[in-house]
């Protein structure tokens, strides 16, 4: 079972940046599951959850690009009301702060991703309300 | 360890006496043979026989660059043409370079001095240099060569730039020290890390002597953990030889200057007026035993002070402090006199910043500081990245009083030079 992992890349917020990283990762072969930009004035961190990290990885080093790999939380919620609702309760109620959050719903099903500042305690944390927090490999299948 | 013990050991008075001694014997020569000096004399009133100490030098007239630059190509010469044996030029930014000759003695002369410098930071037979910077017209690959020799060490004149090849050179032949600008060692420390070899583990240097431009402390030891040496702060100029002039011993803090070799003198670089020991401002040199092209009380425009305490290595020759600034280096942004190295000291203390920097000074006087992040300071979030953006731009303002705007880009994207680094690029409309 292998955590989940977000590549963070450091971009310029100039034309043509977000391109230069998908070509590399396309040329790559990576597949995209998910993708979100959070941006400053003239700079941002794109993060994407990739099928393979570790060829993501290589041809970011090789392309000469900064990144950094984030822990990150991923839990399959029901796809109906009160399904987020119960995850942000819980982390609530162990004061544990949300640093960014954001989800997808496929087939039907809905995942959520959190990152938070301890990942260990989160997850200890959920895994007792019986919420399932998915490996790598099953992100994948969704 | 030392190349001339006796020289580099001597007794002040002794210094002193030999000092004065070569300055009446430059002064005398000069006046005779350089019409240059012989008028500017004439205009002061001075004839060689009022120089009867020391303390007299200061009614030598100054030499300035500008001056050089007049005298191109060969005002300056006071030896027959038969007897040059070299020729360098220092090219300035703008307008004529200056041509600086070589008599044999003189070439023999600045080995020497060059010898003094590697032996002081332990350099010996056995030892392997290479030499990083531009063969040519430059004196800094050249007169370093050539002490290089002197001390017995195997020199590979490898040239600036090319870092693939300058590794090869240095896996194939074990290279143990080099010889580079501070912006060429920071940008290979990079290249390093970013090909995974770990220079302790698989390269064999052990001491740089990093010169031509100035730098800061922190920047010294972010080259000494890049590249795992010890890193010796080198100080020369073409009009003075070339490099030699003043380097390091292993002490590390302030740079023996060969007063055998150079009258120094610190002046208000204002008014030109000679200041006490301590006291920082402009360094003035006069060459006390140059046959080809002898030179009073030369303007170098570096900004410095003299160490008065004896040096516990034993070299009784004064030692300089780092060179902090140029007075043309200097520049006037909404009324604050700012050196560049101000700012290079503050960045270079921060551990998420990077190795390679810019400063743009552009329209009505908008300063704008564009900074490389390290590599492993990434932590992948853009609020870390805007935290970090505020502490330099908060650290900038308190050292120059002056708010830059601070931009952050990836590590390895800003140019690098080869030769000396250009961080200040001036597109005022003022």
């Amino acid at each position: 079972m292998s955590e989940v992992k977000l590549v963070a890349i450091f971009a310029e917020n100039k034309t043509g940046q977000l391109a230069a990283i998908t070509q590399a990762l396309a040329q790559a072969g990576v597949n995209i599951r998910w993708v979100a930009i959070a941006s400053s004035e003239a700079f941002g961190v794109v993060k994407v959850l990739v099928n393979e990290p570790d060829p993501a990885c290589e041809v970011l080093r090789a392309k000469g690009f900064m990144f950094s790999l984030l822990e990150v939380l991923a839990i399959a919620v029901e796809d109906q009301p009160g399904g987020l609702d119960a995850v942000v309760k819980t982390l609530a109620r162990n004061k544990i702060n949300l640093r960014n959050a954001s989800g997808f719903v496929a087939h039907g099903r809905a995942v959520l991703l959190i990152e938070v500042e301890s990942a260990a305690k989160a997850r200890r944390i959920l895994a007792k309300k019986q919420l399932h927090i998915l490996t790598q490999e099953e992100v994948m299948e969704f | 360890m030392f190349w001339d013990q006796e020289a580099e050991t001597m007794g002040r008075g002794g210094l002193e006496q030999l000092q004065l001694r070569r300055l009446k014997a430059t002064v005398r020569r000069v006046y005779e043979r350089v019409p240059f000096y012989r008028q500017k004399f004439a205009e002061a009133g001075l004839q060689p026989r009022h120089i009867t100490s020391l303390a007299d030098a200061r009614r030598l007239p100054l030499t300035t660059s500008a001056d050089l630059r007049e005298q191109y190509p060969r005002g300056l010469v006071a030896v027959d043409a038969t007897e040059l044996a070299r020729l360098h030029t220092s090219s300035g930014t703008t307008g004529k370079p200056k041509g600086l000759f070589f008599s044999r003695k003189d070439v023999d002369r600045a080995a020497e001095l060059m010898a003094r410098c590697l032996v002081m930071a332990g350099l010996g037979p056995g030892g392997i240099l290479q030499n990083m910077m531009t063969y040519g017209m430059f004196t800094g690959a050249l007169v370093m060569h050539y002490g290089a020799e002197k001390v017995g060490l195997l020199v590979i004149p490898s040239g600036p730039g090319n870092s693939e090849k300058q590794l090869l050179l240095m896996q194939d032949f074990g290279t143990t020290a080099i010889h580079t600008t501070p912006s060429y060692a920071l940008y290979f420390a990079d290249y390093l890390e970013k090909k995974g070899i770990d220079p302790r583990r698989e390269l064999s240097l052990r001491q740089g002597f990093i010169g031509a431009e100035p730098y800061s402390e922190e920047t010294r030891r972010k080259i000494e953990q890049g590249l795992g040496i010890d890193v010796y702060n080198s100080y020369g100029l073409s009009e003075m030889n070339g490099p030699g002039v003043a380097f390091e011993c292993a002490e590390k803090h302030g740079l023996h200057i060969w007063e055998d070799f150079f009258l120094v003198e610190i002046v208000d670089p204002r008014t030109g007026e000679p200041l006490p020991d301590g006291e920082r401002g402009e360094l003035v040199l006069t060459t006390l035993c140059r046959e080809a092209m002898p030179i009073l009380r030369y303007r170098t425009r570096d900004i410095t002070s003299i160490l008065p305490q004896p040096c516990p290595c034993g070299r009784t020759h004064r030692r300089l402090n780092r060179i902090t600034g140029r007075t043309d280096d200097m520049l006037i942004v909404r009324g604050s006199n700012i050196y560049p190295q101000q700012i290079e000291r503050v960045l270079m203390d921060i551990p998420a910043v990077g190795r390679n920097y810019v400063i743009l000074l552009e329209g009505l006087d908008e300063l704008t500081v564009t900074v490389e992040l390290a590599g492993a300071g990434f932590g992948g979030q853009v609020e870390k990245l805007v935290r970090l953006q505020t502490e330099i731009t908060d650290k900038l303002r308190a050292e120059i009083m002056v708010k830059p705007k601070v931009e952050l880009v990836a590590a390895g994207t800003l140019p690098v030079s080869e030769g000396k680094a250009r961080r200040v690029i001036d597109k005022r409309s003022l």
